[in-house]
């Protein structure tokens, strides 16, 4: 099946169903229901632990148990391989970065496949990031925190995926270089994009987002839209904790 | 100092061997996280496949050298596939006994057919004799494989740190969950990974045909220096198991000439010495 171009038709690019998903023996997610419509940017907010990278990881297809339904473009991808995930143009931002310590910052950029035409040029990507051109030869551990998210997020937009999960961008860094992640995925937003993101920092969620959905205790509990942000304000801080 | 000479090129040639295999292991270890056992019952493969090319289809030295490593690594991808895949995140401990068991059975195998004695493998036509260099001679066969067997370590070498695909290599060593997750087919090249350290431990099995002759248990008698040679160079290191491998057989050489007694000692030696003082081995880097 064709994707359909991101930009002009807002149809769904990501349906989760009843997902329920395990570590091992302990049972992480309990039913997690949410959609991605096309060129959105969704933000799942949620406490520590309560499910939100496990639901990214089990949509990328890495976490070994997994029930329920996950369609992309209307294909079922519930127990897909990873790799045959990425190939079909959903791309990861992990956590912890993923930067690869034994490879310069040249082969991390250059190391996930192009996946489809249509992914950002290096040139595009310097133009983004342009603390990265300066550094190509160095040890892609050996970067800042902010450069190594920089990296993270740069290696995915190379590959023609038009789908991005990003995993708290901005855990860890200084505002200055949040606010730089956040101009950015604002930028990929207007080139048609479609992005997940996880967050806990919610103000920075609140720059970028379209919409909300709140996890809690594996389960999604609550969601709105960004214009309904100033209504839901309480029941956020209640969610939240904060 | 004839002698030295002598002693220092059959360290340098034993070096060559330790070099091939404790490079194909190293690479093993990273991408599979297994310690490779069979690994001298592989190259004993290597050393068969030219033997039996030779005698029973008439295929001589030059295509053997490409013909074994690939039939016998074949072999091994076939083991990774239907063996060693299932042990991925188990204990060390799972991959050493099944591979310990696959090497005693290869070559319990070849031991019920050809016995324990040498079969003669020819040295070529094309590397027969030798040169004089004025302090030595210095026989053709023996020189070929010392420079052979540097060629592809380095070979190897480059293909790991400097290549596409060295760096996918390196990078699924680290972290190959996400390596999958950007679209690699990881279990594939972990396949083709094992696939080519069992190939160099074949291309170590051809060289030694003609020096060494071909016996079933020529691998087990090596194997356990070579494992000393890794342990010394550490697990992670490419460079370090090629460097490793050839300093050894000159040290072994050395002390050959130096001490006898000690020769067939002191690799291991060295490798308590290695132990006690730095446990990651000399170029390890720390797990």
């Amino acid at each position: 099946m064709a994707e359909a171009p991101a930009k002009t038709t807002g149809a769904q690019v990501l349906s989760v169903q009843n997902l329920e998903a395990w570590y091992g023996e302990s049972h992480i997610l309990h039913g997690i229901n949410f959609n991605v419509n096309a060129g959105e940017v969704v933000t799942l907010l949620g406490r520590n632990g309560a499910g939100k990278t496990t639901t990214l990881k089990s949509v990328m297809g890495i976490i070994g148990k997994r029930t329920g339904s996950i369609r992309f473009n209307d294909q079922d991808i519930t127990r897909a391989a990873s790799d045959k995930i990425a190939r079909m143009g959903v791309a990861f931002c992990p956590e912890e970065r993923g930067i690869f310590a034994s490879l310069d910052v040249r082969e991390n950029l250059l190391l996930p496949p192009i996946v489809r035409p249509g992914g950002l040029s290096l040139d595009q990507i310097f133009e983004l990031f342009p603390n990265l051109k300066e550094r190509l030869n160095s040890q892609g551990t050996k970067l800042s925190g902010g450069e190594q998210q920089m990296l993270a997020i740069a290696r995915i937009l190379r590959t023609g995926a038009r789908f991005l999960m990003l995993d708290e961008p901005t855990e860890g860094l200084a505002p200055v270089i949040i606010q730089q992640i956040g101009h950015t995925i604002a930028r990929l937003k207007s080139e048609g994009f479609t992005i997940l993101l996880v967050e806990q920092n919610f103000r920075f969620a609140a720059t970028v987002a379209d919409r909300y959905y709140i996890v809690e205790h594996g389960k999604v509990i609550d969601g709105f839209a960004n214009s309904e942000l100033q209504a839901n304000m309480d029941k956020l801080h209640t969610y939240l904790g904060v | 100092m004839q002698a030295l000479y002598a002693q220092l090129l059959v360290g340098l040639i034993n070096g060559s061997f330790y070099a091939l295999l404790s490079l194909g292991l190293a690479v093993i270890f990273g991408m599979l996280n297994i310690i490779n056992f069979a690994h001298g019952a592989l190259y004993m493969m290597g050393a068969f496949c030219a033997y039996f090319l030779l005698n029973l289809a008439g295929i001589g030295y030059w295509p053997a050298l490409i013909i074994a490593p690939i039939v016998v690594g074949i072999f091994g991808m076939i083991l990774e596939r239907t063996m060693l895949q299932w042990l991925s995140g188990l204990d060390h401990l799972y991959g050493l006994l099944l591979t310990f068991g696959i090497a005693l059975i290869v070559q319990g195998v070849f031991q019920n057919y050809f016995g324990s004695s040498g079969l003669p493998y020819a040295i070529p036509d094309e590397l027969k004799g030798g040169m004089n260099l004025g302090f030595m001679f210095l026989p053709i066969y023996r020189g070929w494989v010392v420079v052979f067997s540097l060629i592809v370590c380095l070979a190897t070498w480059y293909l790991i740190e400097k290549t596409r695909l060295g760096a996918n290599l390196r990078a699924a060593t680290e972290n190959p969950t996400l390596v999958r997750a950007f679209g690699i087919n990881v279990p594939r090249m972990i396949t083709l990974t094992y696939g080519l350290g069992v190939g160099l431990a074949a291309l170590a099995g051809v060289l030694s045909a003609p020096i060494n002759q071909v016996r079933p248990l020529m691998g087990a008698d090596l194997i356990i220096v070579v494992f000393a040679v890794v342990v010394i160079g550490g697990m992670g290191s490419i460079m370090g198991s090629i460097i490793t491998g050839f300093s050894l057989g000159v040290i072994e050489g050395l002390t050959k000439y130096f001490y006898p007694e000690a020769s067939n000692t002191v690799v291991f030696v060295l490798m308590v010495l290695v132990l006690l003082v730095k446990p990651t081995g000399l170029t390890g880097r720390a797990a």
